[in-house]
């Protein structure tokens, strides 16, 4: 009998399909698969049926109940509670997580973790849209020759300077503390709670004029953001850019390698997944949210003191 | 109580040996004794019942713990549900019985003295009486039934997919107030007779459980006129079987709708006939869509006439299929990957496949330098080929590259 796994996984989303169609398709083949296997055996019941032979009297003949039959019954599994991390829009493509039973408390665990994600980010000097897409509507055209390679990375310095700004303060720790330092050897400063987006890091991949590809690590980014980045970088070296692709590679411990392609989103692929990556997502939400709780308790056991120091 | 359980099994007893005499094997007279003793079940207004019949079952309701006080005034009404139980067809199966009239005088019955609820009954007495619980008046399923009805049972053995049926429009109740010998098997060796396969009346009854209440003459009508229509016996059957609503079509709408796609298309009769033969669905479904996508094709794709006949002819699924689809599949094929339109006349069987297949596979192609579609130049890939080959097939034969290196491309989309 196939029981339903339960634990994180992760899928490529492919773009252009939405992540709710990509959440559907697997709880759709999983379903398929799960009734497919053999359910369980139907109940027996005592039934007088009469005796064979034309002789007279009944005899007591054991019989599945018919109501337990497939047919009757209907599929066993009708619905899987498949929870999606953090969501990738339409256009863009990437490590998507899924969380099946058990797994969608370690997808709020993940959550709260607060990890970083890896993207990279295709751009096309000379354009600019409405929407910092390739496919939206044509707001202007721009040259690019006297954009070079130094002056991206120029810009792109400047960018992840503002940004390490934004993360020290709103990580709330005080930077001249022992805490801090721990912290920072670990690295661990990021801010745990809500923040704008973030940008960590940020690097020039490929540059050939008018194209060029960037890896963008950031945290509570929306996908809409990466494309009004690379809309700005445009701005910036005095032309303009849209953005041709938005690709995630790595969602916290998940990386490309993790992810499940179309072609492999069945019940035994999906299985092992879990199994490969179950051991990851433990270590990483005892890593951060373990340090928190640590935290915590020294907080109350300090308030617990001043309590009694009062009583 | 002692006193109705003892008349129930003096009777069941009487049924059981005159059954077991002439029926050995068939229904058990303890089954019918056991709807006898549900007491308040909708009787059939049947007239010829017996006598004797309406007597026992009076008596057996009045002493059980029935509600129904209209019992005891002779005129035997019963509550309302929805559901018919289908105690009805064990009953009517209980009236094939022998007459037992001669063996069981109708005063036997009331000769019985009643007895007060607090006499002792014996062990054998006492086992006669069937405690089960009663069945619901009302259900939104038939699980609750399918032990209790014979033909529930047999669907069930037939393959019918109850858990089906019993979603659609009045479809449970349809089947519970059916008899298998009488209603069911009839219509059964009729499609038998159309040529259904065995093994597949099952799924088509669960498809269409609405043709069991259809009258038998006007669906021998209708597959009279599918015959004048110059279909051989095995195409009528291809044909009902794949469309199983086509039969509870009437004559005059099965003319309409042959004469929609003749007219509509420009085809032929014999063309007409081999489309409608390919894809049966297409004349039991609606016909709007269908329109839709014809002005799609021709407007919006800008394909010609003739061209449309012909993809129309090779690919009958493309008047079935969703607009949009089709608009964003030779949206790709023509604006992206350039393929002109006498190409997609040649291979339309593109539109059946899914756009992201398609998009994957061009770009991967692309990537290695190997998109080439125009059968003039060298190293031509076909469309056929570039949709229809499984993904191993796909990348070893057509890509010339390996599996894995194609699932890594996939990654960088």
């Amino acid at each position: 009998m196939a029981a339903v796994p339960g634990g994180l996984f992760a899928v490529y989303k492919p773009a252009g399909v939405a992540w709710s169609c990509v959440r559907e398709a697997v709880e759709l083949r999983l379903l398929r698969e799960l009734n497919a296997a053999p359910g369980r055996a139907p109940r027996q019941h005592v039934r007088f049926l009469p005796a064979p032979g034309g002789a007279v009297g009944l005899v007591a003949t054991r019989m599945p109940v018919l109501a337990d039959h497939p047919l009757v019954r209907g599929p066993r599994f009708r619905k899987l509670k498949i929870g999606a991390g953090h969501r990738l829009d339409v256009k863009s493509s990437g490590v998507f997580v899924l969380g099946i039973g058990d797994g969608n408390k370690l997808l709020t665990d993940l959550y709260n973790c607060h990890l970083t994600k890896v993207y990279t980010v295709g751009g096309l000097f000379g354009k600019a849209t409405d929407d910092f897409s390739d496919t939206g509507k044509l707001v202007e055209k721009t040259t690019f020759d006297h954009i070079t390679r130094e002056k991206l990375e120029r810009i792109l310095a400047v960018i992840q300077g503002t940004n390490h700004k934004a993360l020290l303060m709103h990580s709330n720790i005080d930077m001249k503390t022992q805490e801090a330092y721990e912290l920072a050897v670990k690295g661990l400063i990021r801010p745990m709670g809500k923040s704008p987006p973030i940008i960590t890091a940020i690097r020039c991949l490929q540059f050939t004029l008018p194209e060029f590809q960037l890896e963008i690590q950031c945290l509570h980014e929306t996908q809409q953001y990466l494309r009004k980045i690379v809309h700005e970088i445009g701005l910036e070296l005095k032309s303009s850019a849209v953005c041709t692709q938005v690709r995630r590679i790595r969602d916290g411990v998940f990386t490309l390698d993790d992810a499940l392609l179309r072609t492999q989103w069945d019940l035994q692929s999906i299985q092992n997944a879990i199994w490969d990556c179950q051991l990851k997502v433990k270590t990483e939400i005892e890593k951060t949210l373990g340090h928190q709780d640590k935290s915590c308790r020294q907080l109350s056991v300090c308030y617990g003191g001043n309590q009694k120091e009062r009583g | 109580m002692a006193s109705w359980a003892r008349q129930v099994s003096r009777w069941c007893c009487l049924l059981q040996s005159a059954r077991a005499a002439e029926f050995p094997g068939r229904l058990s007279g303890r089954s019918s004794s056991t709807q006898a003793c549900r007491g308040f079940t909708p009787l059939p207004s049947r007239n010829d019942v017996l006598p004797w019949r309406w007597q026992a079952y009076r008596r057996v309701c009045v002493g059980s713990c029935s509600p129904s006080g209209s019992a005891k005034d002779g005129s035997f009404s019963s509550p309302e549900s929805t559901l018919p139980s289908p105690v009805k067809q064990e009953q009517a199966k209980a009236e094939t019985l022998p007459d037992l009239n001669a063996k069981i005088p109708y005063e036997d019955w009331d000769d019985i003295s009643p007895s007060s609820a607090l006499e002792e009954i014996s062990e054998e007495e006492a086992v006669q009486i069937i405690a089960e619980p009663l069945l619901p008046l009302r259900s939104s399923t038939l699980r609750d039934y399918v032990d209790h009805s014979e033909t529930l049972a047999k669907l069930v053995h037939l393959g019918v997919d109850l858990s089906q049926v019993e979603k659609r429009q009045k479809a449970g109740q349809l089947l519970l107030t059916l008899d298998f010998e009488k209603d069911i098997r009839k219509i059964l060796l009729f499609l038998k007779d159309v040529g259904v396969e065995d093994n597949q009346l099952g799924p088509f009854l669960t498809k269409n459980p609405y043709i069991l209440a259809e009258d038998l003459e006007t669906l021998e009508t209708r597959v009279a006129y599918l015959k004048s229509k110059k279909f051989g016996k095995a195409e009528i059957a291809q044909m009902v079987s794949r469309a199983p609503y086509l039969l509870l079509f009437s004559v005059e709408r099965l003319d309409n709708r042959l004469g929609f796609f003749k007219n509509e298309l420009g085809l032929s009769v014999k063309k007409t006939k081999d489309l409608v033969l390919r894809l049966p669905r297409l004349l039991t479904g609606k016909l709007e869509p269908v329109k839709e996508n014809l002005q799609v094709c021709q407007i919006e794709l800008g394909f010609q006439r003739n061209e449309i006949q012909e993809i129309v002819f090779k690919t009958p699924k493309i008047l079935t299929a969703s607009k949009k689809r089709l608009k964003q599949t030779f949206d790709y094929l023509h604006n992206i990957m350039g393929i002109p339109h006498h190409m997609l006349t040649r291979f339309p069987q593109v539109f059946n496949s899914k756009l992201l297949r398609i998009k994957e596979r061009h770009m991967f192609l692309t990537f290695l330098g190997r998109a080439q579609y125009d059968p003039a130049q060298p190293s031509y890939i076909s469309l056929d080929q570039l949709v229809s080959l499984p993904d191993e097939v796909f990348c070893t034969e057509i890509a010339k590259a390996s599996i894995q290196d194609f699932e890594k491309f996939l990654k960088t989309l």
